[in-house]
């Protein structure tokens, strides 16, 4: 299996990465490598293995209905690249 | 005072706590070395004058009942701290700072200790050499030109390098283990849910862990005591009971069982590593432990199993760093075009790596045939754990295929970069417990370390066996300060 | 267009089409915390007011499950009759979205919380079943402004975090009506049982309508299209018609109906393409590794079953048979728990000698008309379910009339006072006593001999003057019955 240079440019709008030609060929290349090595793992027959996602061996734990934090706009906001008390502001959204 | 910052954590703890020692003449030592050793990078934000006020605070009204009283600790960038930078070793947090502390942090702060600056990592802990960060290589305190490891690469050097007495690293496929193996020190990966992970930039959630990173194993086993608690904010956090870690070190590991997997003994392994293997082997017997063969069959699949599970997860996890709330963002026309350009300009070239790995993985139509057969062969590697600890109570192996490399060696070669964490990928995926200590040198002086695995949660038992491991082997590091002019 | 008054189909030439509807319905968790931290979920905050480090997706921050949002889906899928399952797992849906902090929605996928179930409708001709698929557990996202800012889009996360479920029914619904009806009877179980108000003004139930088109009688559904986010029951009834129609009209074109998410406009009345979100497609969900899978036990289950009140399918059922209410006067009873409690209410306190059919009828028609000419809910109804029963009984045992009645009602309104009050002191009471009946009658036929006269000859009309005149004499106090009596006798 390969990963051709259409597919680097699928991967790269989701996760919202831009990719000019040289730096998705450059991807291609070390995808395909480091898929090579990762091919080995289907040697493996899993046909009747439950899929392991966590080794935690335990099971979600609540947390009560409770209200606790304030309000902590400021906090939140202080870190945002684009200054405005209120709200987080980004480029016009176009759809 | 130069006898200061090469002295233990235990005997600086038992030194302050006995008055022949301040906070402050511990922490000026420390910043004096710190500010000798700019060359060696370890530090990404120093926090210096800081670190010193609170000394003299703590001695005007010092609390000897704590555990780290009055110690100055620089951490890995990678636990958010308040009020002070957190980077990540990434472009993408450069101004970054958080309102908040991480757990594993406050743990240590509360038993007083001082901050002492945020050390550098691999960008979000992603690599092997700490040739990731944004904010340049760290050097091997070992040699000039010598990756320390990663991605703790700035915590091992800092601890080698005696920049501060202990740190915190994270692992989430060998990121404390290997750099402690390049550099001669000790560092512990802690069960996975053992150290809280809340307030620690996430790289892949699954397999993260904080862990302790030291000059020897009485000071890890002080510090994971200090780190290890029960937390109600991170939700895989386990709530068992936690030893006194280093209260209860014994060495004393008569007839415990140790196994040696055949299958680390892999192609193209060095001699030396071979070597140091049987040595450790022969340690271990002095010391009256029993050794016995034993298999892991899956071992060889478990990088591509890491290499799948960890990108992905990290691929999610990095999807916050978009430019909108925080961090650095790029110019766009649109939110598209910024979300775009502030992702391609913040993160570096292994990062992006990762991530495109990641989401391919977990994209429609090769969901099944990656992801989750991955999380299948996880569940088989898990399997091979659980087998053979019926058989035996801890597994010793090599940390690492080799010793140390060199600056840019394998920079463009991600294979034969991720091949580095052969044997300390499988722990993570397994969830288990495992040190590494320093075992020997190899031809060139480069330190080689021993990896102990234990059983899920016997933090202490793997402690006990490097404990009495590292007394028969009495490694010196060999230091020579090279970069203090 | 429309046949019949049940039917639906859409004609065209010599084709007849049947629309095939299901609806994937949004609803808030009424709960005081957020799905996974602990800020507040009130409406109308400040902007940014109810956001913690955790809704704003700061690095190192972990979600943590609010017991009780769990507890409220469980609730609600025993209330939609759908079986609970015991383990579910949390996965993320990834993509990237100004109001989606962490760049991933946290939702169930693979293994929901509540599985297959059941709501039934009461459509004018007799009960329709829709199948539940299931309902599971999400966080609902921020909300991105556009038209604060010219150059920008202001971003408010308040709402980022908040419980949501989903609730995914069959593709069963064929009519605008029963997308109505199924609504309000989602609608209303929920709010039976408390974990959804419901309210679609403030966004607390939204739904995304898939619809999609075939001939009459054929068995195999069609391509569907998703029309998102429309909050209100008119708005989704608008869009499936015209939604419907441009099917048909592609079906009819020779063309094929591409599958695909589309809005509704509501100021043009059409459904549009939302194409620019088609390539964002691929939500590459796996299960959230920050969250452990969530299980819950038998006891859990049972202990949520104990707690569950009686929901409108049975509340109708027992109001018939225990109040001989028709089945019409049951459902518009139980249709919103505040009606039906008021209902019941009323009808406890009129005692044993208690009378359905007028407090059916008081309710329905003289108090729904109050409140609803005031915007009022029942449960602010300015007239209490105790005083109401009074006047009830008051009719009844013929201390008042029915016309003095609606006087009296008008004045209760104010401070809600005690109708027996208002009949002592403004000297309303009915006169029963036949005596004093009889010598008013008698003054009246004396008053007014030509026409008894005129009645006796058989002018049997003029009946009503008397009756009439009766009634004025005594300012209305006159009890009708016995007027008519005793009429009759005299005369």
């Amino acid at each position: 299996m390969s990963i051709d240079l259409k597919t680097i440019k699928h991967i790269s709008k989701l996760s919202r990465i831009s990719v000019d030609e040289q730096k998705a060929e450059k991807l291609a290349g070390d995808l395909n490598s480091i898929f090579k090595f990762i091919e080995k793992m289907n040697e493996l027959n899993t046909d009747n293995v439950e899929p392991l996602t966590s080794v935690a061996e335990t099971t979600l734990k609540f947390r009560s209905d409770e209200v606790k934090n304030q309000n902590i706009r400021e906090q939140i906001i202080k870190n945002s690249p684009e200054d405005n008390e209120d709200f987080f502001v980004v480029p016009k959204v176009v759809e | 005072m130069s006898d200061i910052t090469s002295q233990t954590l235990t005997s600086l703890v038992k030194n302050i706590k006995e008055k022949k020692l301040s906070s402050e003449e511990v922490t000026k030592a420390f910043v004096d070395r710190s500010e000798k050793s700019k060359e060696l990078n370890s530090y990404i934000t120093e926090d210096f004058s800081n670190a010193i006020d609170k000394s003299k605070k703590f001695d005007e009204k010092p609390n000897l009942d704590l555990k780290l009283p009055g110690i100055p600790i620089a951490v890995k960038d990678l636990f958010c701290t308040k009020d002070i930078r957190t980077t990540a070793g990434s472009k993408i947090l450069e101004n970054f700072v958080p309102t908040y502390e991480s757990t594993v942090t406050q743990n240590i702060w509360n038993e007083g200790a001082i901050l002492l600056g945020k050390l550098n990592c691999d960008e979000f802990a992603m690599g092997s050499s700490n040739e990731t960060s944004f904010y340049g290589n760290v050097q091997n305190p070992i040699d000039k030109g010598l990756v320390p490891g990663g991605s703790s690469g700035g915590s091992a050097a800092a601890v080698s390098g005696q920049l501060t007495p202990i740190t915190i690293g994270t692992d989430t496929g060998g990121s404390i283990r290997q750099p402690a193996s390049f550099t001669g020190t000790v560092g512990l990966k802690p069960t996975y849910g053992s150290c809280s992970r809340y307030g620690i930039v996430a790289f892949a959630s699954s397999l993260d862990q904080a862990g302790p990173m030291s000059q020897n194993v009485e000071d890890c086993a002080l510090l994971q005591e200090v780190i290890s608690t029960y937390d109600n904010k991170d939700s895989t956090s386990i709530d068992f009971k936690r030893g006194q870690y280093s209260k209860e070190l014994t060495k004393d590991i008569k007839g415990k069982k140790i196994g040696i997997p055949k299958e680390y003994r892999v192609e193209g392994m060095p001699k030396e590593i071979e070597e140091l293997w049987k040595k450790g082997i022969e340690y271990a017997k002095d010391c009256g432990a029993e050794i016995i063969d034993i298999s892991l069959p899956n071992t060889s699949y478990a990088l591509p199993t890491y290499y799948i599970v960890a990108p992905a997860e990290a691929s999610s996890n990095l999807a916050r760093y978009d430019g909108v709330k925080y961090g650095f963002r790029a110019k766009g026309e649109n939110l598209i075009d910024m979300y775009e350009k502030t992702r391609s300009e913040g993160f570096g070239s292994e990062v992006q790596r990762r991530i495109m790995i990641g989401t391919y993985v977990l994209s429609s139509g090769y969901y099944d045939a990656y992801y989750l057969k991955a999380q299948k062969v996880r569940k088989l590697i898990k399997n091979d754990f659980d087998e053979v600890y019926k058989k035996v109570d801890a597994i010793l192996t090599p940390s690492t295929p080799s010793s140390a490399f060199k600056i840019g060696e394998k920079k463009n070669d991600p294979v034969s970069m991720y091949l580095n964490d052969i044997f300390t990928v499988p722990v993570n995926l397994a969830g288990l417990p495992a040190i590494s200590i320093p075992a020997g040198l190899d031809s060139a002086g480069y330190p080689l370390g021993l990896q102990i695995i234990g059983k899920a949660f016997q933090e202490q038992e793997i402690l006990n066996l490097a404990y009495a491991m590292e007394d028969k082997i009495n490694f010196k590091n060999k230091i020579t300060d090279w970069w203090i002019k | 267009m429309s046949k019949e008054n049940s039917e639906y189909l859409i004609e065209r030439y010599d084709n007849v089409y049947e629309v095939v509807i299901g609806l994937e319905v949004h609803a808030q968790v009424t709960s005081n915390s957020k799905l996974f931290s602990s800020s507040s979920t009130k409406f109308g905050a400040e902007p940014n007011t109810q956001v913690s480090l955790v809704d704003a997706a700061f690095p190192g921050m972990l979600p943590v499950i609010n017991e009780y949002c769990v507890k409220q889906a469980i609730k609600t899928g025993i209330g939609l009759k759908a079986e609970i399952n015991k383990r579910s797992v949390f996965d993320r849906k990834n993509y990237f979205y100004a109001d989606l902090p962490q760049g991933y929605q946290i939702s169930q996928f693979k293994y929901p919380i509540v599985g297959e179930g059941i709501v039934i409708l009461d459509m004018p001709n007799g009960q329709k079943e829709v199948g539940i698929e299931r309902l599971h557990l999400e966080q609902d996202a921020g909300k991105s402004i556009h038209d604060m800012d010219p150059q920008n889009t202001l971003v408010d996360l308040n709402r980022s975090g908040v419980a949501l479920m989903e609730i995914v029914s069959k593709p069963d619904l064929r009519t605008p009506d029963e997308v109505s009806a199924y609504i309000k009877k989602l609608r209303s179980i929920m709010r039976y049982l408390g974990t959804c108000d419901g309210n679609m003004q403030e966004g607390s139930l939204r739904a995304d309508v898939n619809v999609s088109v075939r001939l009459k009688d054929s068995k195999e559904l069609g391509t569907r299209c998703e029309i998102k986010n429309v909050n209100s029951i008119k708005f989704m009834q608008m869009a499936i018609d015209y939604e419907a129609n441009r099917q048909v009209d592609l079906l009819e074109e020779g063309k094929s109906i591409d599958q695909e998410t589309r809005l509704f406009d509501t100021k043009k009345n059409e459904t549009r393409s939302m194409r620019s979100k088609e390539d964002a497609h691929d939500y590459r969900y796996f299960p959230d590794p920050d969250l452990l899978p969530l299980e819950v036990t038998e006891e859990f289950i049972e202990q949520l079953k104990s707690d569950i009140p009686e929901l409108p399918d049975d509340k109708k059922k027992r109001f018939i048979d225990e109040f001989k209410v028709s089945a019409y006067e049951a459902t518009i009873l139980v249709s919103d728990i505040e009606t039906a409690k008021y209902f019941e209410e009323v009808v406890a306190k009129m005692g044993k000698n208690r009378d359905m059919k007028l407090a059916v009828n008081w309710i329905t028609s003289e108090l729904f008309a109050v409140l609803n000419n005031k915007n009022l809910e029942i449960s602010d109804s300015p007239i209490c379910a105790k005083n109401l029963a009074k006047l009830i009984n008051l009719i009844k045992n013929g201390t008042i009339s029915g016309k003095i009645a609606k006087t009296i009602f008008e004045l209760m309104m104010d401070d809600d006072k005690d109708p027996q009050v208002i009949v002592e002191e403004k000297g309303l009471k009915q006169e029963s006593d036949p005596k004093a009946l009889e010598a008013l009658i008698d003054k009246i036929i004396n008053d007014n001999r030509e026409k008894a006269i005129e009645y006796k000859n058989g002018k049997e009309k003029l009946f009503g003057f008397f009756v009439g005149q009766a009634m004025k004499v005594s300012g209305g106090k006159a009890n009708p019955k016995l007027i008519n009596e005793i009429l009759k006798k005299k005369l």
